[in-house]
């Protein structure tokens, strides 16, 4: 216990001396989730659009206002022809092109159908995607208007319709922030966590004052333990003032318990700690394990469903994720902050990350041996 | 210039010696571009969902088919009462639920209406919106075949059409952000690695000593890197021609051309780093936990710039990723020409000088 101590002074003294990189560990994470999280939305509010009216009708006009006056669309030109308006496109100035054909509002009262074009730019399939679903609420809306004012309401009626409502639950409001900020909390707590421990043994290596350390009669344990441990503070205290900042900017805290979260997060980041402590042990030198570092940081962010749900993975991916546990920290917070869900909700992620731990953990004891 | 060869030689030897090392940046990029091809993609697949059904009649057992053959739910488990529900989504195993009402064929042949409620998990607003109009569309068919016999008259078709990317790929998205990261993000990593490690193991002042001009010894530090890094360009281009079907509209010359001149800005910003750092470990805290989340969420490839509020659209100009991937965009998909990006070329020629500006400044006072 008081070699412990005395390991464990070291480390703290170790850390506490370098400002520069003292500062960075809390400086870099917390402007980030300042900033970062307001750049995360898919809300579209300015989707360009560009407007080939070939009917110049009533009802082209009604339809191009209910566009403009949603809300969602920013009209940038009406353009002549189709290939016009595709050159718009081309030079980034429109997303969206509407094109009525000419007859629109003749076929739509004589024939009883018409149809009209639309094209999005589809580079991202995403932002394409709920572009033209917007349009096509729009569409439909006005095709609603349309048949209000032609239909007699008696006729209306005798149509089948099955009524769809639709509820969002945890979020009601549909506030992407809610979903990133957890998220973005996470990830950083990780990249702190895994970056520091991941080097940090490697480093002795390195600068060879881990020789001093093996001849001394510390124990295996002990040594890694000392160095899990400052780590392990260092995680809960970026994790504290993360949530202090994402209640103070966001508004953003935990539907759950707070303590379940800390109890999570400490459980996480000896598993995480270990991890980095492995790759460390692994190295010969702190480019090497960076490198390594990086690697597994990218797939593990990647894979871990910030940004896009791991349940539309494909099933290979799917397992991946099973072992990826910076997956099972976004999945805990968001379910704590959004849906409150209780220990006993948890349980599973519990038990998985424990195993994390102990795995982990282990190997890094084992792999790390006092010879050089 | 014999010198030259011969530091240059030395770096290289440094390199190769660490397999590890070389292994992870020259596989990095193809796991990435592979995770990222195929298993990042924001089509709904076998989503988990449950059913209430409290009529359990023919009309609905006939939507419930429906929406279990579709590829996109998966009928994760029947549930009978409606507080079971909220305990389904309080553990996470669905996303989903839907709620049909009591006597629901009857309400619909007799009093031609009847309703479905449906719950979706918001936590992440987009699936949740995404999920829903699936759902719904499955439904509306099913409403539509039901009345085949008394279609609604005054009807407007809309016609779509996806340009540039009309199978909704993920790579068109992914392969220009995939790019404009990594690249970023290895070079700056490495070439400011490389010089720090020099400083903190102590044998940076025995170079500087040498009768190698200083900037020599830097170029030569940097060249490994910059073939590295062309190789991590060929690879991807390859790689996401051939395995993800990505077509490369435009000129492959101007392609290449404008990605050296990014590497030039990216191996820059290395050397900015590792003039304002003394310790491996904070030039890796710089590059990696400074660097990777802005350059993904600012550079508008996992996000559209233009909804973002003011300042960080503002912000987002000094990320050279941003000018990159827009001019992948615009080369390998649109297929455009040189006199439409010659702008997002100038600024980062802009960018290169002013880090490599302040970083020979920075050096100079270190001397």
């Amino acid at each position: 216990m008081r070699t412990l101590i005395f390991l464990l002074r070291k480390e703290f003294l170790q850390i506490i001396r370098n400002k520069l990189i003292l500062g960075m560990i809390f400086a870099l994470p917390l402007i980030q989730l300042i900033l970062l999280p307001n750049a995360a939305t898919y809300e579209m509010k300015n989707i360009t659009l560009s407007v080939v009216d070939h009917d110049h009708s009533e009802d082209s006009r009604k339809l191009i206002n209910k566009f403009t006056a949603s809300g969602y669309f920013q009209l940038t030109d009406y353009s002549e022809t189709y290939n016009q308006a595709l050159d718009q496109v081309e030079k980034d100035v429109a997303d969206l092109i509407v094109e009525i054909p000419q007859g629109f509002e003749r076929d739509l009262i004589r024939e009883s159908e018409t149809k009209i074009m639309i094209a999005a730019n589809a580079i991202s399939g995403q932002t394409a995607g709920l572009a033209v679903a917007y349009s096509n609420s729009i569409i439909r809306d006005f095709n609603n208007d349309v048949r209000v004012e032609l239909i007699p309401q008696s006729r209306l009626n005798t149509i089948p319709v099955i009524e769809i409502t639709s509820s969002n639950w945890f979020n009601p409001l549909m506030n992407y922030k809610e979903f990133i900020v957890p998220g973005v909390l996470a990830l950083l707590v990780t990249l702190v966590g895994y970056l520091m421990s991941s080097l940090n043994i490697v480093k002795e290596k390195e600068i060879g004052t881990i020789e001093q350390l093996n001849v001394s009669p510390i124990k295996k344990y002990q040594f890694i333990l000392g160095k899990l441990i400052p780590f392990w503070f260092i995680g809960l205290i970026v994790m504290s003032v993360g949530f202090v900042i994402s209640f103070i900017v966001y508004g953003i805290y935990p539907e759950g318990s707070f303590w379940v979260g800390y109890l999570f997060a400490g459980v996480y980041l000896i598993a995480l700690l270990g991890f980095g402590l492995l790759t460390s042990t692994f190295a010969d030198t702190q480019q090497q394990a960076m490198f390594i570092a990086y690697f597994f940081m990218l797939v593990f962010i990647l894979l871990g469903g910030l940004f896009s749900p791991t349940e539309n993975m494909p099933d290979w991916a799917r397992y991946l994720t099973y072992i990826n546990p910076v997956s099972y920290l976004i999945d805990v917070m968001r379910m704590l902050v959004l849906k409150g869900s209780s220990f006993w909700d948890l349980r599973n992620h519990f038990l998985i990350v424990i195993g994390f731990a102990i795995v982990f953990n282990g190997l890094a004891i084992w792999n790390y041996k006092k010879t050089v | 210039m014999k010198q030259l060869l011969t530091f240059i030689k030395k770096e290289f030897h440094h390199i190769l010696r660490d397999t590890r090392s070389m292994l992870v940046l020259i596989g990095l990029p193809i796991i990435q571009l592979l995770i990222f091809g195929f298993a990042i993609t924001n089509e709904v697949r076998n989503t988990n969902i449950a059913i209430l059904d409290n009529a359990k009649d023919k009309a609905t057992q006939n939507i419930i088919t429906r929406i279990e053959s579709s590829q996109y739910f998966d009928i994760d488990q029947t549930i009978k009462t409606n507080d079971q529900i909220e305990k389904a989504f309080k553990t996470g195993r669905i996303k989903l639920a839907i709620v049909f009402q009591s006597n629901f064929m009857k309400e619909l042949a007799h009093n031609n209406k009847a309703q479905i409620q449906l719950i979706s998990d918001a936590t992440d607003p987009n699936q949740a919106t995404t999920l829903i109009n699936y759902a719904s569309s499955i439904i509306m068919d099913y409403q539509n075949e039901f009345n085949t016999t008394n279609k609604l008259p005054y009807t407007i078709n809309t016609e779509t059409r996806m340009l540039y990317n009309p199978q909704l790929k993920g790579a068109y998205t992914s392969v220009p952000g995939v790019m404009g990261m990594i690249l970023l993000l290895i070079s700056a990593m490495m070439t400011s690695i490389a010089i720090v490690k020099e400083k903190e193991l102590g044998t940076m002042e025995v170079l500087l000593v040498s009768p190698m001009k200083p900037w020599l010894v830097i170029i030569s530090k940097v060249i490994p890197y910059f073939v590295i890094s062309l190789i991590n360009v060929a690879t991807i281009l390859i790689l996401s021609v051939f395995v993800l079907g990505l077509p490369i509209q435009g000129s492959l010359l101007l392609l290449i051309f404008s990605t050296v001149i990014y590497l030039f800005c990216a191996l820059s910003l290395g050397l900015l780093i590792s003039t304002v750092t003394d310790t491996q470990q904070a030039a890796m805290l710089i590059s990696l936990l400074g660097l990777m989340l802005p350059v993904v969420m600012l550079s508008g490839y996992a996000f559209p710039i233009a909804n973002m509020p003011f300042i960080l659209q503002v912000i987002s100009n000094a990320v050279p990723a941003k000018w990159y991937i827009i001019i992948v965009k615009g080369v390998m998909i649109k297929g455009i020409d040189i006199t439409q990006i010659w702008k997002e070329l100038v600024i980062l020629l802009g960018m290169t000088a002013v880090f490599l500006l302040i970083s020979i400044k920075r050096f100079k006072i270190r001397l």
